[in-house]
């Protein structure tokens, strides 16, 4: 039984996550900041009667932020440690099936990319960086602070 | 009571259930250290709620049972068949005990000294249980109570499906706003409405108590225990309206009656030793809870004698527990924390109440197990600090929700003492060096502006904003500027990600109404954050000594009772002594007066009309005027206040002074000095102790002299106390500290040579003082 993988873009690169790790994917409106929390923290929101606290993934892995002020945006949810965390990415496209076990990236990434990387694995699509969720969470400012 | 006597059976009966696997493993291994040590801790509870209930005959055999194994424990005595046997016989009786309570009927006489004797090392064959007479014809199957055992985890989950079905009524309520609906769909929704409400309510409140059915029978407790003492302690309990998972409180009750425990018996000294310590012969124990950050803490706080480090350090090493070396190095806090080790008494002497080692150890894991941790301060002399810090799951706290542009927060209302508009006419807000302070009625508090500290643009001015003003655990109080405050609202807070916990500020997150978040603040970390220095200030001596209490807000403490008639009403704490229970036999007429008996003193009565009839016992405050005595009859005390609202004066003059408010209800004022006046006078039967006034604020006479004027007979008043002296005592050139009429004065002089005329005397003289002190006495 292979790992499923849903497959997001981040940045403008098509990343891999562990589906088994992601909850749901669901849709921003509202944000509710949470002022003097590390700049990667978008903010709060609700879904249903729990708190997610908003994840902006390319502020965590220092590429610039996303667009968070109009509209609707993207998220997959996850759990870590008993709290609920929307991650914001730019899309969510599919869900895909790992063919094999991730290999370590030998290239040199950004160092955004690095602190959250788990390794490179192939797919029906093509080979794909896999996230570690955790990492992408603690954010790559907030660990070098 | 009944309650708390309904809970003891509860757990007793759980612990039994629990308990039975066990027992009969130990019987096949006597050895097995762990389940040893979980039958020893049965009985020890058992023992300590025993102590409290007033169970004597359960608590021979607990108390029995848990010798015996406190014995084994220690590796003095080896656990043969025959101590098994024995023992498990006893805890047989104390199952059959606790049904016949849970029963509701009264524990009849009975002897247990067979089974108790089967303890003792070489007894005889055990005392197989042959069942007791107890049980008599009791109904055979007890009736079971109207209560069930659920889960946590479902309740949690019917709780968070409520909460949905709020946010859901919400949405629903919009949509209906936004579309042309017949009445009758509006008068169906409100009724669904107002259900879904009352079942979230409800839903709430099973998991939430109020922390105060934890400390509700701490004051009787204490009150039993230091009778039993011979010491005097007075209790203070606050915070009680804190909220608290039942679940948690239920983790709580052990832990805290223990440690209550072991204040009074270790740490408060006996009124003798206090005395001679120069303090308060009363001892102040401080039952405290609070919100800090995302935790409850729990404060008890005695000022006894302290914790010996050393002490503990030592008995450590000889158990084995750390070695020489290691021993050395510990700090303060380390030495402190080898009180938590299992088998570590500090107490001289085993007592019933507490001092076997165990219990410490059961603390610290059973808090633990929720998460929580037990911290330990002491200062030697002063007193001890243990601080129960539990975390605030799913905790409903009031909060007051205010506004920063258009961004909600909500602060703890247990936090705020008073919320004031910052162009009020008491206010005044000013700068030094960069910094706000506020003046609100001439008492100054740092100030920081809520949009600075979190960095949020305000289009606000400063005198435009409120001030609310906060008072952090454990700290002084400083005004936080907000933009606008909107509601008290009951929140349930839960945990806040990691992430966001870090900026400090914050003790969790909440859902509003709307079903948006909402950010409660950790009063400690906004000041933390605001830059404000917290100074943490000794609460300790707060109450009692009214005379040390300096600053403008010097609040007279009261003690809050109810007469035997139901009225609710207040005497100054100052002026009670103590409380005191003696049964109806000791109250008689004599003289045209109701009076009662105190071992040698016959007091006159107040309170009380006749003797009552069904011969019960009667409580009552021992009040004294420093010479005379005067017994107040009552039925409850209710707490200990501060009388800080002005006091409405009665129209004629009697046993109520007038009518103020305390806790948001009228209490009537005793007007002590009228009682006095009507049954102080004659009746006083102690031998009047000569009065010497010394200045309270000398150290000199306060440490040297004092000793020496009262091995001369004199009771000490200091400066300013009221009470008129007999003798007074003050250094040449100093003024006298107040005018007693009638009495006699003795000038001290520092130099030993005397001036012409100078009928001071050299203050180490001491013959000459000894001489001047009789003369005074005589004299009267």
């Amino acid at each position: 039984m292979n790992e499923l993988l849903l497959v997001v873009t981040i940045a403008g690169q098509r990343v891999a996550l562990p589906a088994a790790s992601v909850e749901s994917v669901v849709e921003l409106d509202a944000l509710i900041p949470v002022p003097r929390a590390a700049p990667h923290v978008a903010g709060l929101s609700a879904l249903r009667s729990r708190v997610l606290t908003v994840i902006d993934c390319r502020r965590a892995l220092a590429l610039g932020s996303s667009d968070v002020g109009s509209g609707l945006c993207e998220a997959a949810v996850v759990e870590i440690e008993g709290h609920h965390y929307a991650l914001i990415v730019d899309s969510v496209e599919d869900v895909v099936e790992a063919i094999a076990d991730p290999v370590p990236v030998r290239a040199a990434m950004g160092p955004g990319w690095e602190h959250v990387s788990v390794g490179l694995v192939e797919t029906e699509e093509g080979a794909l960086l896999l996230i570690d969720v955790g990492a992408l969470v603690e954010g790559v400012e907030a660990k070098a602070a | 009571m009944d309650d708390l006597i309904a809970d003891f059976v509860a757990e007793c009966r759980e612990m039994l259930e629990s308990l039975g696997g066990e027992i009969v493993a130990w019987e096949a291994a006597p050895e097995d250290r762990a389940r040893l040590d979980s039958i020893f801790r049965f009985v020890h509870t058992v023992k300590g709620n025993c102590g409290f209930f007033d169970f004597p005959r359960l608590e021979t055999l607990s108390h029995a049972a848990e010798d015996a194994l406190a014995d084994v424990r220690a590796g003095r005595r080896q656990a043969d068949p025959q101590l098994v046997s024995a023992v498990l016989a006893i805890i047989d009786r104390i199952g059959e005990m606790i049904e016949v309570i849970g029963a509701g009927e009264k524990l009849p006489d009975g002897d247990d000294h067979d089974l108790i004797a089967a303890l003792q090392p070489g007894a005889e064959g055990p005392a197989v249980a042959a069942p007791a007479a107890l049980v008599g014809e009791r109904t055979a199957a007890s009736a079971a109570p109207r209560t069930i055992r659920l889960s946590v985890e479902l309740l949690d989950r019917v709780m968070s499906g409520v909460s949905d079905m709020v946010l859901a009524r919400n949405e629903l309520a919009r949509r209906l706003r936004d579309s042309e609906v017949e009445v009758t769909v509006d008068s169906a929704f409100e009724r669904l409405s107002g259900i879904i409400a009352e079942m979230r309510d409800a839903i709430t409140r099973t998991r939430m108590q109020r922390i105060e059915n934890l400390f509700v029978g701490l004051p009787r407790m204490v009150r039993d225990l230091s009778a039993e003492l011979g010491k005097q302690v007075m209790v203070d309990i606050e915070g009680g309206d804190v909220e608290l998972d039942r679940e948690m409180i239920e983790m709580i009750r052990d832990p805290l009656t223990h440690i209550v425990r072991n204040a009074v018996d270790h740490g408060i000294e006996k009124p003798a030793d206090r005395l001679k310590a120069s303090k308060r012969e009363i001892g102040l124990l401080t039952v405290s809870a609070r919100q800090s950050g995302n935790q409850i803490l729990i404060d008890i706080c005695d000022d006894g004698r302290g914790i010996d480090g050393q002490r503990l350090v030592d008995k450590a090493v000889a158990a084995g527990i750390i070695d020489k070396d290691a021993a050395a190095r510990l700090s303060k806090a380390e030495q402190f924390a080898l009180m938590f080790e299992a088998g570590l008494s500090t107490a001289a002497q085993v007592t019933s109440i507490s001092g076997r080692g165990v219990g410490m150890d059961v603390v610290r894991s059973n808090i633990e197990r929720i998460g929580g941790i037990v911290e330990v301060d002491s200062k030697p002399g002063a007193g001890s600090r243990m601080t129960l810090r539990v975390p605030l799951t799913l905790t409903i706290i009031p909060a007051l929700t205010v506004s920063i542009g258009n961004q909600h927060f909500a602060i703890p209302r247990s936090a705020i003492e008073e919320i004031v508009r910052a162009n009020g006419e008491s206010v005044t807000l000013s700068q030094v060096g960069g910094a706000g302070v506020a003046t609100i009625r001439g008492r100054r508090v740092p100030e920081v502006a809520l949009a600075d500290i979190l960095g949020l643009p305000s289009s606000l001015g400063d005198a435009e904003r409120t001030l609310i003003v906060l008072k952090p655990a454990g700290g002084d109080v400083f005004a936080l500027a907000v933009d606008k405050v909107h509601d008290h609202e009951e929140l349930v807070v839960k945990p806040a990600a990691p992430a966001v916990m870090a900026t400090g500020l914050y003790a969790g997150t909440t859902l509003a109404d709307d079903g948006s978040p909402i950010l409660l603040f950790d009063a400690g970390g906004l000041a933390r954050v605001g830059g404000v220095k917290l100074e943490n200030h000794e609460r300790g001596s707060r109450i009692v000594d009214a005379n040390a209490a300096t600053g403008q807000h010097a609040a007279t403490p009261v003690l809050l009772f109810r007469t035997l008639e139901g009225q609710r009403r207040a005497v100054r704490l100052g002026l009670v002594d103590r409380i005191e229970e003696v049964p109806a036999s000791a109250l008689h007429w004599g003289a045209g007066q109701l009076r009662v008996q105190l071992g040698e003193a016959i007091l006159p009565l107040a309170g009380l009309d006749r003797v009552p009839d069904d011969g019960g016992k009667v409580r009552l405050f021992r009040l004294s005027d420093g010479h005379a005595e005067v017994g107040l009859a009552f039925a409850e005390v209710i707490d200990m206040a501060e009388l800080d609202e002005t006091v409405l004066p009665a129209a004629t003059a009697g046993e109520v002074e007038g009518v103020t408010l305390i806790g948001g209800e009228p209490a009537e004022l005793v007007d002590v000095h009228w009682l006095f006046a009507r049954l102080g006078g004659g009746a006083a039967t102690q031998d009047r102790t000569m009065v010497c006034r010394l200045p309270s604020d000398d150290p000199w006479m306060q440490h040297m002299l004092r000793p020496i004027v009262e091995a001369a007979g004199y009771r000490v008043v200091s400066g300013e106390s009221e009470e008129e002296a007999d003798l007074v005592i003050a250094a040449k050139g100093q003024p006298l500290p107040a005018n007693d009429e009638g009495a006699r004065t003795i000038w001290l002089r520092a130099e030993p040579d005397a001036r012409k005329n100078d009928k001071s005397i050299y203050r180490y003289d001491r013959a000459g003082l000894m001489m001047a002190l009789t003369a005074a006495g005589g004299t009267k």
